[in-house]
């Protein structure tokens, strides 16, 4: 399919982090709701759980909420012992999402980025 | 009858002003109207608890009066109905403190109501409280407890909210109970209305972080943009007597509610969506479904209850030491070999004396906060080496000294380091540290009451 394009999520989805102790949630919402299934497919909490692997974490969950088209993942020991013994400028782990963002891509039709995006 | 709830604060920092408006707002309306301020954090009680060690009449939150003073006057006269986390570790103080504010401020007539027992230390012992068993954070075996305070459900705001008083303020109850306790007060809710209890708690876990429903903590230029960031709206909730939910947000700000700042909200904070426990319900978010009515307004239902734990959470803190840092930066040409050289020298240096305690020696810039205290990530990739970096020290002891030396061993760098470093900065700052523990209901929630204050 010629108008299937490879780009960061963060040209599809967008995300906030939260945390309670050394886990951290980050949500991830699609602009555009067909993406929703080729996110389903393609951000698996393997990925996910590879891209935080060297600050510690240990499991990665992932929970689907189809009504809202968002997903869920909650990362085990993500954040170097949390507030209590990191010693990251980010204690919270508050910049992650635009890490997940950042780094994983994911293949997805044109038709998924939203009009005047700068990655078109 | 439709429940009008706006919130003045999401945190211990939040903006000063963001209430005024969300007042200027709620006094239009007919029907029960309320005000949060929800401004406590884990640490924040503790070093509340702190204070109020040394000086017993303080410990409530040092933001009560700033916040409190540029409302108080327009909730009395409209009858809005104020109520807030501002008691901190000390509710009876801070309903003095608001007296004397009411005061000062001329207002006549006002009625202040507490809510106490979320405070551990004061009926149970250190002991008792270091044996219940820890669910997350730090081991509290042989520390000094500095504050103990279980998270306590919405019931007994709900109850000295019916004392007819102007403002309720409470020490450590869930955010959500701040919202779910005018509604159990409005409309009966039975302590089994689980449906109920999940949309009025849904309400108060998308009102309690302030404007991050509104498009604070939201914006993202060019792929999210928000009006007004300046003069963020804060959000109000309109709550009907069947449980749903309509978010939205303060006449004549900026922000915008729709459904992607609501859905990022809804998850925040958040690990199973099915089984978000509070001690008022165990809240399943799964099937919630959100429609668009009209500008800034997203309707929210479906939220699904079953009954909650039979334990309470408790957050204990003890000192933690000190966290120090150190930070050094470096511009222009070959920036980041000489950040790195930096870096490389406070490591030696450090090592050679001794110190075990485990440093982050990092440049800022090469994405340091993607990556772990042994830069493993910055050593792989291929950075360029013109530009701007920044090198920062930081770590944790329990001796102040070893903390100051480390921040020395970064400043030494001025006439010891590589070329062309500047802007040194430090800080050492004192650390507590936390643990969630367990703790059985009933004889804590024997200890929670809701009683009005008289004036002094």
């Amino acid at each position: 399919m010629s108008d299937m394009i490879t780009l960061p999520l963060h040209a599809v989805a967008h995300g906030r982090t939260g945390d309670k102790g050394n886990r951290s949630n980050i949500s991830l919402i699609p602009y555009v709701a067909d993406a929703y299934p080729l996110l389903l497919e393609q951000v698996t909490p393997e990925r996910v759980l590879d891209l935080f692997r060297h600050k510690g974490a240990t499991d990665v969950k992932r929970y689907d909420l189809p009504n809202l088209t968002a997903m869920n993942f909650v990362i085990d020991n993500a954040l170097e012992g949390g507030v209590n013994s990191s010693l990251s400028q980010d204690l919270h782990g508050k910049t992650l999402s635009f890490m997940l963002l950042g780094e994983i891509e994911v293949t997805v039709p044109k038709s998924c980025i939203p009009a005047g995006s700068r990655y078109l | 009858m439709t429940v009008y709830i706006g919130s003045g604060a999401g945190f211990a920092g939040d903006r000063l002003d963001a209430g005024v408006p969300v007042v200027e707002t709620l006094k239009h309306k007919d029907g029960p109207r309320y005000l949060i301020f929800e401004v406590m954090g884990e640490r924040t009680l503790a070093i509340a608890q702190r204070i109020k060690m040394r000086k017993p009449e303080l410990g409530y939150s040092p933001y009560l009066e700033p916040y409190l003073r540029n409302v108080l006057a327009g909730c009395k006269e409209h009858g809005i109905t104020i109520v807030t986390n501002l008691g901190n570790a000390n509710p009876l103080g801070g309903a003095k403190r608001t007296y004397e504010l009411a005061a000062e401020l001329g207002i006549e007539g006002l009625r202040v109501a507490v809510v106490l027992g979320d405070d551990l230390l004061s009926f149970m012992d250190a002991d008792e409280i270091a044996d219940l068993p820890t669910v997350e954070g730090i081991g509290i075996d042989g520390k000094e407890i500095v504050a103990a305070n279980a998270y306590l459900g919405a019931r007994p705001v709900a109850e000295a909210i019916k004392l007819g008083v102007d403002v309720v303020l409470v020490g450590r109850t869930t955010d959500a109970a701040l919202v779910l306790g005018p509604l159990i007060h409005e409309y009966g809710w039975g302590p089994e209305d689980w449906d109920l209890l999940a949309q009025g708690t849904l309400a108060g876990h998308l009102l309690e972080c302030g404007g991050q429903v509104t498009g604070g903590y939201f914006c993202d230029p060019g792929f999210k943009d928000i009006p007004g960031m300046d003069v963020l709206g804060f959000p109000i909730g309109e709550i009907e007597a069947d449980g749903t939910v309509t978010i939205t947000k303060a006449d004549n700000t900026g922000g915008l509610v729709n459904m992607a700042t609501v859905t990022e909200q809804m998850l925040y904070e958040v690990h199973d969506p099915s089984a978000y426990l509070t001690p008022d319900v165990t809240l399943d978010i799964s099937n919630v479904s959100l429609a668009d009515d009209g500008k800034d307004r997203i309707r929210v239902t479906g939220a699904k209850g079953t009954p909650p734990p039979k334990t309470l959470k408790v957050t204990v803190s003890a000192d933690g030491g000190w966290l120090g840092e150190s930070e050094m930066i470096y511009a222009g040409p070959n920036a980041l070999a000489r950040a790195r050289l930096a870096a490389d020298i406070v490591r030696k240096r450090i090592a050679a004396h001794g110190v075990k305690e485990p440093a982050r020696i990092e440049i800022v810039g090469t994405g340091a906060v993607y990556d772990n205290d042994a830069s493993d990530r910055e050593r792989s990739k291929n950075m360029p080496m013109d530009g701007e970096y920044r090198l920062r020290a930081a770590i944790r002891t329990l001796d102040k000294a070893t903390a100051q030396y480390v921040n020395d061993e970064v400043l030494s760098l001025f006439c010891s380091g590589p070329a062309g470093g500047g802007g040194y900065r430090c800080n050492i700052t004192g650390q507590v540290n936390t643990a969630s523990v367990l703790v059985p209901r009933g004889p804590v929630e024997e200890q929670a009451i809701a009683r009005e204050v008289e004036p002094s």
